[in-house]
């Protein structure tokens, strides 16, 4: 692989050629692929040869990009039915790898990766990181958990492709992660953004400044979702430049993240098909209208998705990038179909609560969702901490505060919520994936 | 005039069981004292003004302890122990057009009465109460109470 440096802008690229590749070009690899996709999942996937025929679809009826809307979905919930290997395409002796997703309900899924599978990631995230301008001579440290779960190794993988040095400390034990950071000149974090927010809390306590006291100049944030308002806090407070990163343990783990424009995520059209559809209705929407994501897997061998719902909501766009990138972007990732709550009929997304209060300056990064149904009505509650240095010691004040954080939301959300303030370091701070709703309804 | 204020510390707290104690015992183990307490309560939270011996360490203190916590500049007036001294001290303030966001008083073993006042303008509160020949506390003061 060559990397190209671009005078005229200084963007650097993994592989210009493809990255920049005009859409029509890509469009026609993603139809090739798309035909050979299907022939294969036919083949060598009884699982995909029942799914198509129980739709009345053959491989041969899948010639365009359009034909892949004649083909079904496939579910997370396929992937547990399956369980362990019922829908992989390889035999065992191809396998080089398993990652096995939480099963927090009911059973957990399993992904298997060949060779070939395992280089693709990488191969993804090594464009990735690139676009944010991190490779050889950064110090990448992975504080995303390592092991069953995809975040520490695929960063890891993807740091190694473009030349960066790893720093695989895994999640956890805090105080080993700011010493190391400082000693050895860590200069891009991977992590949850809880875990960067606690981490930071605890660097302020200890008298670290990341931007004094650190070479910190990038942060890879993901694995949960968290908005444009909590980037623009993060960036402001530690100096740093806050990326976004997107993948799931199903389409192999982290994969994609923004570009240095901070304009949407980059996804790779050599290997990957997004649609955008209501989740409603399974229709596709057009380019520019939310929806929910869903991603048909090009080059995945041992386990490839055909038209698989993601679960998140977010937004399509074909334009190309200012950072000369062609391939379709999607727009942060706004909620997921499964976390949103329902309350007196209004639909509320944990991300909509916090892109509000992360307006408000004198509130406190974190926060925590309380739903309820009293005398059979919904009610909704949000604790907040106060920003220390907003602490006025007038009563008044405060009270004005929640009145002020109630409307906001209110205006926002068109729901009349409780707002509490309640002590600093009250609301749990999470090293992994943060909890931020506490539904206590007994449907 | 510096000298003439007094550092109060305020702090957040929810109005929640051992809350309190929680504090007093820290300040006990720090032998911190505290001279004049109050608590503003409004439902579900409260917050806690003390004027202490050693503020910097009470601060520190109650900050590590994870308290939402800051400290405010009031004046300590001291009043003779008798009738009509509170009446006397918010006319001439208020004269001045000095508001009193709040008070709250104590009184010591020597007979004399001491007010703590936060107030909007504390220069003018000074220049009045100095003025009129009523005496301010300042943190020496506070230290051998």
């Amino acid at each position: 692989m060559t990397k190209w440096l671009l005078c005229d802008n200084m963007i650097e690229y993994w592989n210009p050629q493809i990255e920049r590749m005009p859409l029509d070009e890509l469009e026609q690899i993603q139809e090739e692929r798309l035909r050979h996709l299907v022939d294969y999942v036919y083949t060598h996937s009884p699982f995909y040869k029942k799914r198509f025929d129980e739709a009345g679809v053959k491989p041969e009826d899948i010639k365009t990009l359009e034909d892949l809307q004649k083909l079904p979905f496939t579910y997370k919930q396929d992937l547990r039915d399956n369980y362990p290997k019922g829908m992989f395409c390889v035999p065992d002796t191809q396998l080089v790898r398993y990652h096995v997703s939480s099963g927090t309900t009911g059973k957990p899924t399993v992904v298997g990766y060949t060779k070939s599978d395992i280089h693709e990631w990488a191969k993804s995230l090594g464009r990735a990181l690139t676009s944010i301008g991190v490779g050889r001579g950064d110090v990448l440290q992975v504080s995303y958990g390592y092991g069953l779960f995809t975040g520490g190794l695929g960063l890891h993988y993807g740091a190694e492709e473009v030349g960066s040095t790893v720093l695989p400390i895994s999640v956890g034990n805090t105080d080993k992660q700011l010493e190391l950071m400082q000693d050895l000149g860590t200069t891009t974090l991977a992590c949850t953004p809880s875990y960067f927010l606690y981490m930071a809390e605890e660097a302020k306590d200890k008298g670290i400044d990341f931007q004094e006291d650190t070479g910190l100049k990038t942060g890879i944030f993901g694995a949960e979702p968290w908005t444009e308002e909590m980037r623009k806090r993060m960036e402001d407070a530690t100096g740093i430049k806050a990326y976004d990163v997107f993948g799931t343990s199903e389409l192999s783990g982290p994969l994609f993240t923004e570009c240095t424009c901070q304009d949407g995520i980059h996804i790779w059209g050599d290997q990957f098909i997004v649609e955008i559809i209501d989740p409603e209705t399974g229709e596709t929407l057009p380019e520019g209208e939310r929806g929910e994501l869903v991603i048909t897997t090009l080059t995945k061998e041992a386990l490839p998705l055909i038209r698989y719902r993601i679960g998140d909501y977010t937004i399509l766009n074909k334009q190309p990038c200012e950072c000369g990138r062609t391939h379709p972007r999607i727009m942060r990732v706004t909620g997921r179909v499964d976390d949103m709550l329902i309350i007196r009929g209004i639909n509320v997304f944990p991300g909509q609560v916090e892109s509000v209060l992360m307006k408000i300056p004198e509130v406190g990064e974190h926060f925590m969702i309380h739903v309820d149904r009293i005398n059979e009505m919904d009610t909704m509650k949000i604790q907040i901490e106060m920003n220390d240095e907003a602490f006025s010691d007038k009563v008044n004040d405060i009270i004005s505060l929640e009145k002020k954080v109630a409307s906001a939301l209110k205006s926002v959300l068109n729901l009349s919520v409780g707002v509490e303030l309640v002590e600093h370091g009250t609301i749990p701070r999470s090293i992994g994936k943060s909890k931020k709703v506490v539904d206590n309804r007994k449907l | 005039m510096d000298e003439k204020f007094i550092k109060q510390i305020s702090l957040f707290a929810e109005n929640k069981p051992g809350r309190l104690a929680s504090i007093a015992s820290s300040f006990k183990e720090a032998s911190v004292n505290i001279r004049a307490f109050t608590i503003a309560e409004a439902g579900d939270f409260g917050i806690i003004r003390m004027v202490v011996d050693k503020p910097e360490k009470a601060h520190r203190i109650l900050h590590d302890a994870g308290f939402t916590v800051s400290e405010t500049d009031v004046l300590g007036i001291q009043m003779e122990d008798v009738p009509g001294q509170l009446a006397t001290i918010a006319e001439v303030l208020g004269k001045k057009g000095v508001n009193i966001d709040y008070a709250y008083a104590f009184v010591t073993k020597t007979e004399k009465a001491f007010l703590i006042i936060r107030v909007n303008d504390l220069k003018t509160a000074v220049e009045t109460l100095y003025e009129e020949g009523i005496p301010l506390l300042d943190m020496s003061d506070v230290q051998s109470i």
